[in-house]
């Protein structure tokens, strides 16, 4: 039994931190969620290179070789910095090329995400907005081996920077199946908004008889692959939410030490140090639930449902939580836009409904409960 | 990060696990004598006090082993591995740490045997969370202190033969931490009374006890005069590192979704209405996350690093489910949970059943720190944010 990282998923943490605070301190992070894509080609180019991109890729296509627990490592710093990049979407396409690709699939896509020249992401909702494999409506009409797709993705994570589209939808209108779609395919239009979180980017994604051809669809039975997928991507986006709410209390604590009123730090006053500490509680089981989840994803896959649906769960009601205290425990200067602690609650915004809020998993702890 | 066994300790979880099938079988436990059995049987294991130094009776167990005896243990719904309860739990462990050779051979086999109950002489009328501030006063006459003052929510006074008692023995000390003596004490010394408190659950386990003039020798002194505050810390300590909770945490949640798949509300079972259904699941996710961060703890002991404030992460978890579970369980109730006792002729096993645990509260959620001071605790030691 061990319950801790390896020195070199510690030594993976510090470098990391390290990246970021020279490449990307706030000032810069600022710079880039203003620009149209929240992507800065440098340092998608500086994260290639240290193998963060490909980190969960096998190293025969290009790869670090590394597990999930290492991957949650990385994407609680970023998450911590709030860096805005499409890293938790290209990493989940990597995964489900890596899953339930066959090997020309994995040569053609593999290094190319791995390197940094190609971006994936999961299309998954739809209007009405379910996940799971309810959700699932776009239906794809068989041609020729393959289907053409028409219909619409919603709130596609990193859509507009995407090359390669994960895109499950319903072969001859019935089995789910799991489809590769790139980008410049005839009749794939992406339609951007603003989000409220503005360093991370979202779009729907109009198919207009989009030809999946028989080599792009991925292998297995496709309600589970979807069903891994979104696991997978639970883990990932609780990862960055553990990072971002371990900042936001940092931030907060050291605002409550600084900020002096009747004559002595804020932080004095149990009214300001009991939701610090509510707060600690929260960051603290958030992360034991999530880095059990990651420690399932490869070694016990059977328990990764309920384990990735507490994890989120527990998680995204307490981010929201935090957010807001983090804000209001600033006062004033927490509602201004020059000050960073607002741009964590934005975040909170992000990743509650990121595949799956707080009570669909907490719905789903209840049915794979028996309940 | 491997949540797996080693072979070794697989095999000692087998062994644990093959033990309560051969003396927990069902006839076993309609046996009478269950209880004295038991207790034998474990005590020949050297399964009592299984951390302890063999010298004084103990198993001499390692971290892991103890771990997967309570969790295999609190699995099967096994009876207790002894009667006195404290004295495993905190008086054993502290004389191991503090107390005299003479003290240890009298105390510790006493305590692993079951022989009798130890209570614990810490909170006063005016020393409740500011625990330091104790006042109840011993004064040294030549081989004993004699002990005047009062104690409070002693639990388990009234049948305990022996109290650890925390008392004053300098006032002129400028830190109130400073001038505290730890002292073992027998309940039926001269001028020891003990009243018994009811409380609103209906139940007496707790009392005032009452000194005056009560004469203990010297030798029953634990640890240094002037320095019992260290002999409480650590005992508080493992009040909260609270490992062994979550089997039985794992237990009552089962218990209260059984009861909201029994129970109908609006015309249909309880378990389907999602404000229920969520926090039932939100308690589940609760108790998984006290798992592992108790899984957590025990790696860093494992490497040999002491546990310290973060251990009040889960006691304040174990605060909320203590409320939680009597809240839902009258709330899937509805009005029948207003019912605390049922007539003869009535076989609804859940009528009453419920109550003492929406009322009984308070033993868990301000015994050994309110959640109040453990938040304190952790944004001091460790957010570091000034003291108040």
């Amino acid at each position: 039994m061990n319950f801790g990282l390896t020195e070199e998923q510690e030594v993976l943490r510090s470098v990391t931190r390290r990246f970021l605070d020279e490449r990307a301190p706030m000032a810069t992070v600022r710079e880039i969620m203003e620009s149209p894509d929240a992507l800065d080609e440098k340092l998608w180019t500086g994260m290639a290179e240290l193998g963060w991109l490909g980190l969960i890729i096998d190293e025969d296509h290009g790869g670090a070789g590394l597990g999930w627990v290492d991957l949650v490592v990385l994407l609680e710093e970023t998450g911590r910095g709030l860096l805005p990049s499409p890293l938790i979407s290209t990493s989940l396409a990597a995964a489900a090329i890596s899953e339930f690709g066959t090997d020309a699939q994995k040569q053609r896509y593999l290094p190319s995400l791995a390197d940094g020249s190609a971006i994936g992401t999961l299309a998954v909702l739809e209007e009405s907005d379910i996940v799971g494999p309810d959700g699932i409506a776009l239906s794809g009409n068989p041609d020729d081996g393959g289907y053409r797709l028409s219909g619409t993705k919603r709130f596609v994570h990193d859509a507009v920077a995407a090359t390669v589209f994960i895109v499950p939808f319903l072969a001859g209108g019935k089995e789910i199946t799991l489809g590769i779609v790139e980008a410049n395919a005839e009749g794939v239009t992406p339609k951007s908004y603003a989000t409220m979180d503005e360093t991370k980017r979202m779009a729907d994604v109009a198919f207009d008889n989009v030809l999946v051809s028989s080599d792009a669809i991925l292998t297995g039975d496709g309600t589970a692959a979807l069903a891994r997928m979104l696991d997978l991507a639970a883990v990932a986006v609780t990862a960055e939410m553990v990072g971002a709410m371990d900042k936001d209390l940092e931030i907060t604590s050291q605002y409550a030490k600084d900020r002096v009123q009747f004559d002595q730090p804020i932080g004095k006053y149990q009214g300001v140090k009991h939701p610090l500490a509510e707060m600690y509680v929260d960051v603290e089981t958030s992360r034991s639930l999530l880095y059990y989840a990651a420690w399932c994803v490869q070694e016990q896959p059977e328990s990764l449902p309920l384990a990735a649906a507490r994890a989120k769960a527990y998680a995204s009601e307490s981010f929201v939580r935090i957010g807001i205290d983090g804000v209001q425990l600033h006062g004033a200067i927490g509602f201004t836009a020059e000050y960073d602690i607002q741009l964590y609650l934005k975040r909170s915004k992000w990743a509650l409904p990121a595949f799956g809020d707080a009570d669909h998993h907490y719905g789903r702890v209840a049915s794979l409960g028996g309940y | 990060m491997d949540f797996n066994l080693t072979p070794e300790e697989e095999t000692f979880r087998d062994e644990v696990r093959s033990f309560i099938q051969e003396h927990l079988s069902p006839e076993a436990r309609k046996d009478p004598d269950l209880m004295a059995n038991w207790l034998k049987s474990v005590r020949e294991k050297r399964w009592v006090g299984f951390n302890w130094p063999p010298e004084y009776g103990g198993g001499g167990g390692g971290i892991m082993e103890q771990v997967i005896l309570k969790e295999e243990m609190s699995k099967a719904g096994a009876p207790p591995l002894g009667t006195s309860m404290m004295g495993l739990q905190w008086v054993g462990p502290a004389i191991i740490e503090y107390g005299t050779e003479e003290q240890k051979k009298q105390f510790l086999p006493d305590i692993l045997d079951s022989k009798y109950q130890w209570c614990t002489g810490y909170s006063e009328p005016g020393s409740g969370s500011d625990l330091a501030s104790l006042q109840c006063k011993a004064v040294r006459d030549g081989d004993e202190y004699v002990v005047n003052g009062q104690k409070i929510w002693t639990s388990g006074a009234s049948y305990s033969k022996w109290i650890i008692l925390l008392t004053r023995t300098d006032s002129s000390a400028e830190d109130k931490h400073e001038g505290i003596t730890c002292l073992l004490v027998e309940m039926d010394s001269p001028g020891v009374e003990v009243r018994p408190i009811k409380n609103m659950a209906g139940s007496s386990h707790f009392a005032e006890v009452f000194f005056d003039n009560v004469r203990v020798p010297v030798k029953n002194l634990l640890g240094e005069e002037g320095k019992g505050w260290a002999v409480t810390v650590s005992a508080l300590a493992h009040e909260r590192s609270g490992i062994s909770e979550v089997a039985g945490l794992i237990s009552q949640l089962a218990q209260v979704v059984e009861l909201a798949k029994r129970t109908q509300r609006n015309g249909r079972p309880a378990s389907e209405h999602p404000g229920i259904r969520r926090r039932l699941a939100k308690a589940d996710a609760m108790i998984e996350g006290m798992r592992l961060n108790g899984q957590r703890f025990l790696t860093k002991q494992l490497k040999g690093e002491k546990l310290s404030s973060e251990t009040s992460i889960n006691k304040l978890h174990r605060a909320f489910l203590a409320i939680e579970f009597g809240e839902l369980a009258l709330e899937i109730q509805g009005s029948a949970s207003q019912y605390t006792s049922r007539p003869d002729d009535e076989d609804d096993d859940d009528l009453g059943r419920w109550a003492s645990g929406a009322l009984g509260w308070p033993a868990v959620v301000i015994g050994g720190g309110t959640p109040n001071i453990q938040r304190n605790i952790i944004a001091e030691r460790i957010l570091g944010l000034p003291k108040d």
